[in-house]
């Protein structure tokens, strides 16, 4: 997939918006449904928080942060882009958008764990 | 494929949920200090009007987004076309929207 | 020099092998030439100036697209292979010629043609060369219609009807040239199905412009005009 003429950064940060943005809107019917079980069932709401005690799904739980905060720092800058006329140093604001996303899920993983 | 009114709403919802991202996201951090439990998260949200507005509003944005992001997906990669298309992403609208408010209503209101 | 050239049509094809003495300063340009003059008078491909202003000889070069006249065949392979291929997003007339009609017939559509302002009989527009929208032209008006752009953008591969970063980088130029009188038409005609909304901002357009244009920026101007437009500004 990775052909020679997408071998730039630009190109690998529209592939990073576009797979984060179809895998957390692939997670929000799970997200929601469990949420709604408060209504329900809360043991069922304390029993899916309680599976996410375990390391795996808090490595998942990182995961899913690290796409809302690259997808949101990823948007932000296209919005800059397209809206504020911010042309230059479109690869520098897409890798700090990654860094600062890492940062974010990074300092979400060592509060959950 | 993505004509003026699509491409508004994607860039409005987006930049709707710019602040509501930041917001849950801190939400995140200082809630899952100390484990989750749905004790806590329900005594801090539950009859809130502030929530139910601020998550409400969240799910609105979120529906219409994630349909039309999906939408080009679905036709970029899937080759998805014409009123299939249509009739998808509009199935993938009102079903965030109906899940997602069920959501909102069960953690905030009650 | 190991070279593998695609031959074929639009029916189909496969790369063909030719071995081609390597001289300093070659050009991949003369390297198909060599082909053609040496080694098969069959091989078809399309080429006039020669030095990088007529834009009618690019193709994909090792999978990058590349005017052929102006790339030196040490810039694009370390290890003596070149493969040579007719540009992609366009169908094949013959061998190395791409289908020129698609990319140019999605040029008249966004509109990126000239509309007269003034008759003969008025005097001339003046330019004003300090005036900061006559500076967007500037910096986007030296395209030569190579499709290099066209072939390197993976939403025109998968939108057919994207009008691509060629034409809408023309529609831009005349969007903020004060002497063109089509502004409304070219705002119309860019933002319907296949007009710069679609553009996802990947920039392999601006990556491999040849003359080091950044279709990307225009296209971002053109989706602010249009939603300025939209929302009544």
């Amino acid at each position: 997939m990775i052909r020679p003429h997408r071998s730039h950064p630009l190109w690998f940060a529209f592939l990073l918006h576009r797979v984060s943005g179809a895998l957390l809107a692939l997670f929000l019917p799970a997200h929601f449904l469990v949420l709604a079980t408060a209504l329900t069932s809360p043991q069922a709401l304390d029993g899916a928080l309680a599976w996410t005690d375990n390391t795996l799904v808090k490595l998942a739980e990182f995961g899913l942060v690290f796409l809302l905060a690259v997808h949101a720092l990823g948007g932000l800058r296209l919005l800059a882009l397209e809206f504020l006329p911010w042309t230059s140093g479109q690869k520098t604001l897409a890798a700090s958008a990654v860094a600062l996303a890492v940062l974010v899920s990074g300092t979400f993983f060592l509060s959950a764990v | 494929m993505l004509g003026m009114k699509l491409y508004m709403a994607q860039r409005l919802s987006a930049l709707i949920m710019a602040p509501l991202v930041i917001g849950h996201v801190g939400v995140m951090i200082y809630a899952v200090q100390g484990g989750l439990s749905a004790a806590e998260i329900l005594g801090r949200t539950q009859g809130s009007v502030a929530w139910t507005l601020f998550y409400g509003l969240f799910v609105v944005a979120v529906s219409i987004h994630g349909a039309i992001g999906l939408r080009v997906v679905l036709f970029e990669t899937v080759k998805l076309r014409g009123g299939g298309l249509n009739a998808v992403t509009w199935v993938i609208f009102l079903g965030l929207m109906i899940l997602g408010s069920r959501a909102v209503w069960a953690v905030t209101v009650p | 020099m190991d070279v593998s050239v695609w031959r074929g049509d639009a029916s189909g094809g496969r790369f063909q092998r030719f071995e081609v003495p390597a001289r300093t300063s070659q050009t991949v340009l003369d390297v198909v030439a060599w082909i053609q003059q040496n080694a098969d008078p069959t091989l078809s491909y399309r080429f006039a100036c020669r030095v990088g202003m007529c834009g009618s000889c690019a193709m994909m070069v090792n999978g990058q697209p590349r005017w052929t006249c102006r790339t030196h065949v040490d810039r694009v392979t370390s290890d003596g292979r070149l493969e040579i291929a007719p540009l992609r997003n366009l169908a094949v007339i013959k061998d190395l010629a791409a289908d020129m009609d698609p990319f140019f017939e999605k040029w008249v559509t966004a509109e990126a043609v000239f509309h007269p302002a003034r008759s003969r009989d008025e005097a001339v527009e003046r330019v004003n060369p300090d005036d900061p929208a006559r500076q967007q032209v500037d910096a986007a008006i030296e395209c030569i219609n190579c499709a290099i752009c066209y072939a390197a953008c993976d939403t025109v591969a998968a939108n057919p009807d994207y009008l691509g970063p060629a034409a809408l980088n023309r529609a831009w130029t005349l969007v903020n040239d004060t002497k063109d009188a089509g502004r409304t038409a070219v705002l119309d005609a860019v933002s319907g199905a296949g007009g710069c909304h679609n553009c996802h901002s990947m920039g392999s357009c601006a990556q491999f412009c040849p003359n080091e244009l950044n279709p990307m920026n225009a296209i971002a101007g053109l989706k602010r005009a249009t939603a300025r437009r939209f929302l009544g500004g």
